[in-house]
C-alpha cells in the first residue's frame, strides 16, 4: 500500500475543559476511499474539521506526505489541495451555480471576468453528474440534491488531492446517489484520497476501501471494508448489540380517519388522493422533488392547494395551519433547522411554540412550561448537558427527538413525518422508529415520508409512490418491497401489487 | 457525552451583552455626579426624563417591531403629523364647541386613533402586500412628513392659548413631583417587560424574528402578529403625542425629526437585536436614558461642546453593536 497522503497521529481535541477526540490515529492514501464513521456525537465532524484545517488539534500531529503540518486555517489547506464538503451547504444563495463553483478564484480575462468560460466549465462539471440544472440559476431556486451536486462540483472543480466528503449523500436519492459513486470511483482512480461519511452503512460497505469506526471520541475498530459485515460496523458504533432495527408492525383499523382527495399544488402536485386509517404507518415514498414534503405540506396547511382533505369527516381548510393543527393534525418537517427548530432559542421556547396559549393565558405560566419540558425530556430520552443551552447545540439525534416532542406536544390524532431519520445515528433511529410504533399502537395514525428504503418498507404496512408530482401507485404488505418501490419511483411501469396509475390524470 | 457537565442548572457566569448597558448608565452616572453636584438633584433628573418619555413610549413599540424582524422609520413624521393633525382638530373644536375638556378628550381620542390608523398602515402594507419594511416605512416617513409641512402650511400650528392653558398639566403636573410622561413612560414600559417576556405575543414576536419559517410551521400567525408589532407601535406614537402636545402646544415641519433614529438606536444599545429574533424592553428603556443622560452631560459641563451631543451618541450606538456581535461570535 501506498503511505499515507495525510493523517492523524494521536490527535486529541478538546473545547473548554471537555476533551472530544481522545488520541485518534487516522490516515487517508492516494486511491483509496476511506469511510468514517460514528454515532453523532462520536466526534467524525471534529476529525474531519482538523484534517481539513478548519480546527487545530489540541494534542498529537497532522502530517502531511509523512511531515508534520500545522495550517493556518481552511485556506491553507485548501491550497495543498485538501478540499471538504461540508453536510450543511457552503452557498451562496443569490449568486448563481457557475458563480459560486468558481467563488473566490474566478476565471479572469485581463481585469474583466471571463463569464463564459465559468459558465462552460460548470456546464461541463455538472454534466459529469449529470445533473441538469442550468449554471446561470441562482442557488436558492434550486433544489437541495442539486446544491449537494454543485458543491460536489465546487470541489471537483478545485483539482482535488484529498477530498473530505461529510455525509455528501444524506439528501439525495438512491440515483443520484449512483451517479456520485460513479465520481467518486473516477476520482479514486485518478489517485485522489477520499474521506467519506455516511449513516447509510450499504453505502459504506459499496464505496468504501477501508472503515474506520469512532465511538464517543475514541477510534474503536478500522478494518479493510471487505473484511466487515454491516452489522459488524452497527455494532461497533453502537458498543452494543442492535436488535431488530424496527419493531414489529401492528395490525390498524378499517376506520379512515384522514382523507384526501384531488390535492393539487400549482406546479409540484398534481391531483393526489390517500386515505389513512385509524392507527395506520402508512409510507409515502419517491425521489426527492417527487412532490412528497409539498403533498404533505399542502394537507397540514402549509401551502396553498386545490382538492379536499377531511379529518375525521370535517373538512380542513387549504393554508390554515394552525386550524389543521387544532383539528388534531400535524406536519414535522424534513427541514429540520430551516422550519423545525428555532436554534438560537432554548429548549424550553421550542418546545412550546406551537402551544402557547395552552400555557397559559394571557402570561405563560413559566413553571407549566418547565414541567412539560421535564415530560418531553424523558419520554423522548433528549440528551441535553444544560437544560439553557440553545437548541443549535444540540446533536442531531436530540435536535431530531425534541423536535418530535415539540410536534407531539398538541396531541395529534395524524401525524405526518417528513424525513424522521436524517443525518441522525442508528441508536437513536431505533428509538424513532419505536416511538413511531408506539403511536400507532395508542390508535394515532401516521404518514412516513423517507427517502431510505429499509425504514419505508420496515414501518410502513403500505406505501403510496409518487413521481413527477403524481401518485403513480400504491403497494400493500407483501409489494411493498424496495423493487416495487423504486421502479414506481422512477416512474417506470408499476409492479405486481401497484394499483392502476391514476386514471383521473 | 460521556462528560459529566458541571453546572445542571443556570450557568452563573456573567453574561457581557445583559450588562454592558447598565454598566453603560451607572458609569454615566458617576461621571455625571464627579462633574456637577446638581446632576442628581430631583429637579434635573425628572428634566431628562420627561424629555425622554417621548423618544421611550415610541421606543417601547419599536422593540417589538425589531424583535419580530421587522423596522419603522416613520415614527418621527408620524408623530409630527398626528400632533399637527390633532392641534388643528382641536383648534377647529374650540371655534364650534367653545373648548372646554370635551374638545382636549376628542383630540386625545383622535391622536390615539389615528396612531394606531398609522401603524395598521404601515403593518398591513408590509405584511399583505409584502413591502420590505425599510423601503415602506421610507415611503411613508416622507409621505406623513410632507403631509404635517402642508397641514401647517410651512409654519407651526399651535393650539389656542386657551386650550393650552387647560391642556398643560398632562405634561407639567403629576403625583409627587413626577410628570405624568415619567408615569406613563414607567407604566407602559413595565407593560412592555411583562408582554415580551411573559405573554405568547412577545414570545411569538421573538420566534418570528428568529425565524420565520421555524414560526409558521409551529402554527404560529406570523402575519398578524408581525401586523399587531406595527399597530402597537403607531398607537403608542399616539401615546407620545398626547403627552408631547401638551409642552409646546404647537407642531411643526420639524417636529419629531429623527426621533425614528434615536428609538432605533435606543432599542438596540439596549441590546435587542437589530435582525430580530431576541428583544428586552427593559434594555430599551436603558438605551433611552443613556442617550438622553449624554445629552443632559453635555448640557451640565463646558468642556466638550453640547454640539457634539450627536458624535457621542453615535459612537456608543456603534459600540452597542460591536458589544452585541463580539458576544454573538462568542457562543
Amino acid at each position: 500500500m501506498t503511505d499515507p497522503i495525510l493523517a492523524l497521529n494521536g490527535v486529541t481535541k478538546s473545547f473548554g475543559p471537555i476533551e472530544i477526540l481522545h488520541g485518534v490515529d487516522f490516515a487517508l492514501h492516494p486511491g483509496e476511499v476511506h469511510a468514517l464513521i460514528g454515532e453523532n456525537g462520536a466526534g467524525k465532524s471534529t476529525t474531519m474539521k482538523i484534517l481539513a484545517g478548519y480546527l487545530d488539534p489540541t494534542g498529537g500531529q497532522v502530517t502531511w506526505q509523512g511531515k508534520p503540518i500545522t495550517f493556518a486555517g481552511s485556506d491553507e489547506a485548501e491550497d495543498l489541495g485538501i478540499i471538504m464538503i461540508h453536510q450543511e451547504f457552503n452557498l451562496a444563495e443569490h449568486l448563481s451555480v457557475d458563480q459560486n463553483v468558481f467563488l473566490g478564484r474566478e476565471l479572469r480575462r485581463g481585469l474583466l471576468l471571463d463569464h463564459k468560460a465559468m459558465r462552460a466549465q460548470t456546464a461541463d462539471l455538472l454534466g459529469q453528474l449529470q445533473c441538469r440544472v442550468d449554471p446561470g440559476t441562482p442557488v436558492n431556486r434550486i433544489s437541495v440534491p442539486d446544491k449537494q451536486m454543485v458543491e460536489i462540483a465546487k470541489a471537483l472543480s478545485r483539482k482535488a488531492r484529498v477530498l473530505i466528503m461529510d455525509e455528501p449523500t444524506a439528501v439525495l436519492t438512491e440515483r443520484e446517489t449512483e451517479v456520485l459513486f460513479a465520481q467518486i470511483d473516477r476520482l479514486r482512480a485518478e489517485g485522489v484520497a477520499i474521506l467519506y461519511t455516511s449513516h447509510k452503512l450499504g453505502e459504506v460497505k459499496r464505496i468504501a476501501d477501508r472503515v474506520t469506526v469512532l465511538r464517543d471520541g475514541t477510534m474503536v475498530r478500522s478494518d479493510l471494508t471487505a473484511d466487515v459485515t454491516e452489522d459488524d460496523m452497527a455494532t461497533a458504533m453502537v458498543g452494543r448489540e442492535l436488535s431488530d432495527l424496527f419493531p414489529p408492525k401492528a395490525a390498524h383499523g378499517a376506520e379512515p380517519i384522514l382523507e384526501a382527495q384531488g390535492v393539487s399544488v400549482p406546479g409540484v402536485v398534481h391531483d393526489a388522493s390517500l386515505v389513512l386509517h385509524r392507527g395506520e404507518v402508512l409510507g409515502i415514498g419517491g425521489l426527492v422533488g417527487s412532490g412528497r414534503t409539498e403533498l404533505a405540506e399542502a394537507i397540514a396547511g402549509l401551502r396553498p392547494r386545490s382538492g379536499t382533505v377531511r379529518l375525521k369527516g370535517q373538512d380542513l381548510p387549504a393554508n390554515h395551519v394552525a386550524q389543521a393543527m387544532r383539528a388534531g393534525l400535524v406536519y414535522l418537517t424534513e427541514d429540520r433547522k430551516g422550519a423545525g427548530l428555532l436554534l438560537d432559542k432554548t429548549l424550553r421556547e421550542n418546545l412550546t411554540l406551537g402551544q402557547l396559549d395552552r400555557f397559559g393565558s394571557p402570561l405563560i405560566d413559566r413553571k407549566r412550561e418547565e414541567a412539560a419540558l421535564d415530560t418531553a425530556i424523558g419520554d423522548f430520552a433528549i440528551r441535553a448537558p444544560e437544560r439553557g443551552m440553545a437548541v443549535g447545540d444540540l446533536s442531531g439525534g436530540n435536535q431530531q427527538k425534541l423536535l418530535l416532542a415539540k410536534t407531539l406536544l398538541s396531541d395529534p390524532q395524524v401525524v405526518i413525518i417528513d424525513e424522521p431519520t436524517r443525518g441522525i445515528d442508528i441508536g437513536t433511529k431505533q428509538q424513532i422508529y419505536t416511538l413511531i410504533a408506539r403511536l400507532a399502537a395508542e390508535g394515532r395514525s401516521i404518514i412516513v415520508i423517507s427517502s431510505e428504503m429499509p425504514e419505508l418498507i420496515g414501518l410502513a404496512s403500505r406505501v403510496v409512490v409518487m413521481h413527477a408530482g403524481r401518485i403513480v401507485g400504491e403497494l400493500a404488505d407483501a409489494a411493498v418491497t424496495e423493487g416495487n418501490i423504486v421502479r414506481l419511483a422512477m416512474g417506470m411501469d408499476h409492479s405486481q401489487g401497484g394499483h392502476e396509475k391514476d386514471s383521473a390524470a | 457525552m460521556s462528560m459529566a457537565t458541571t453546572a445542571p442548572t443556570r450557568r452563573p457566569r456573567v453574561n457581557l451583552a445583559v450588562v454592558a448597558p447598565i454598566v453603560a448608565l451607572i458609569v454615566l452616572v458617576l461621571i455625571g455626579m464627579a462633574l456637577n453636584p446638581n446632576f442628581l438633584s430631583f429637579a434635573n433628573i425628572t428634566n431628562v426624563l420627561a424629555r425622554s418619555a417621548f423618544i421611550g413610549i415610541i421606543a417601547i413599540g419599536m422593540t417589538f417591531v425589531i424583535t419580530a424582524g421587522g423596522l419603522d422609520l416613520s415614527v418621527g413624521s408620524m408623530a409630527a403629523f398626528v400632533a399637527g393633525l390633532m392641534i388643528l382638530v382641536m383648534n377647529m373644536l374650540t371655534e364650534s364647541m367653545g373648548g372646554g375638556l370635551p374638545v382636549i378628550l376628542i383630540g386625545i381620542a383622535l391622536a390615539l386613533f389615528t396612531g394606531l390608523a398609522a401603524g395598521f398602515i404601515n403593518g398591513i402594507l408590509i405584511t399583505r402586500a409584502g413591502i420590505e419594511a425599510f423601503i415602506l416605512t421610507l415611503g411613508t416617513m416622507g409621505i406623513y412628513r410632507s403631509l404635517v409641512t402642508w397641514l401647517a402650511d410651512g409654519g407651526t400650528l399651535s393650539l389656542g392659548y386657551e386650550m393650552r392653558e387647560l391642556y398643560r398639566p398632562v405634561y407639567y403636573d403629576g403625583i409627587l413631583g413626577i410628570s405624568w410622561p415619567i408615569i406613563v413612560f414607567a407604566v407602559l414600559a413595565i407593560l412592555g417587560e411583562i408582554t415580551m417576556r411573559h405573554t405568547a405575543f412577545g414570545r411569538h414576536c421573538a420566534a418570528i424574528g428568529s425565524n420565520e419559517k421555524v414560526a409558521r410551521y409551529s402554527s404560529v400567525a406570523v402575519l398578524r402578529v408581525r401586523l399587531m408589532t406595527y399597530v402597537l407601535l403607531g398607537t403608542l406614537v399616539g401615546i407620545a403625542v398626547v403627552m408631547y402636545v401638551p409642552r409646546l402646544g404647537s407642531a411643526s415641519a420639524t417636529t419629531g425629526l429623527l426621533w425614528e433614529l434615536e428609538a432605533i438606536a435606543a432599542v438596540i444599545i439596549g441590546g435587542t437585536l437589530l435582525k430580530g429574533g431576541f428583544g428586552r424592553v427593559w434594555g430599551t428603556v436603558v438605551g433611552v436614558l443613556i442617550l438622553s443622560l449624554i445629552g443632559n452631560l453635555l448640557n451640565l459641563t463646558d468642556f466638550v461642546s453640547p454640539y457634539l451631543n450627536g458624535a457621542i451618541q453615535g459612537v456608543v450606538i456603534i459600540l452597542a453593536v460591536v458589544l452585541q456581535r463580539n458576544t454573538g461570535a462568542a457562543r
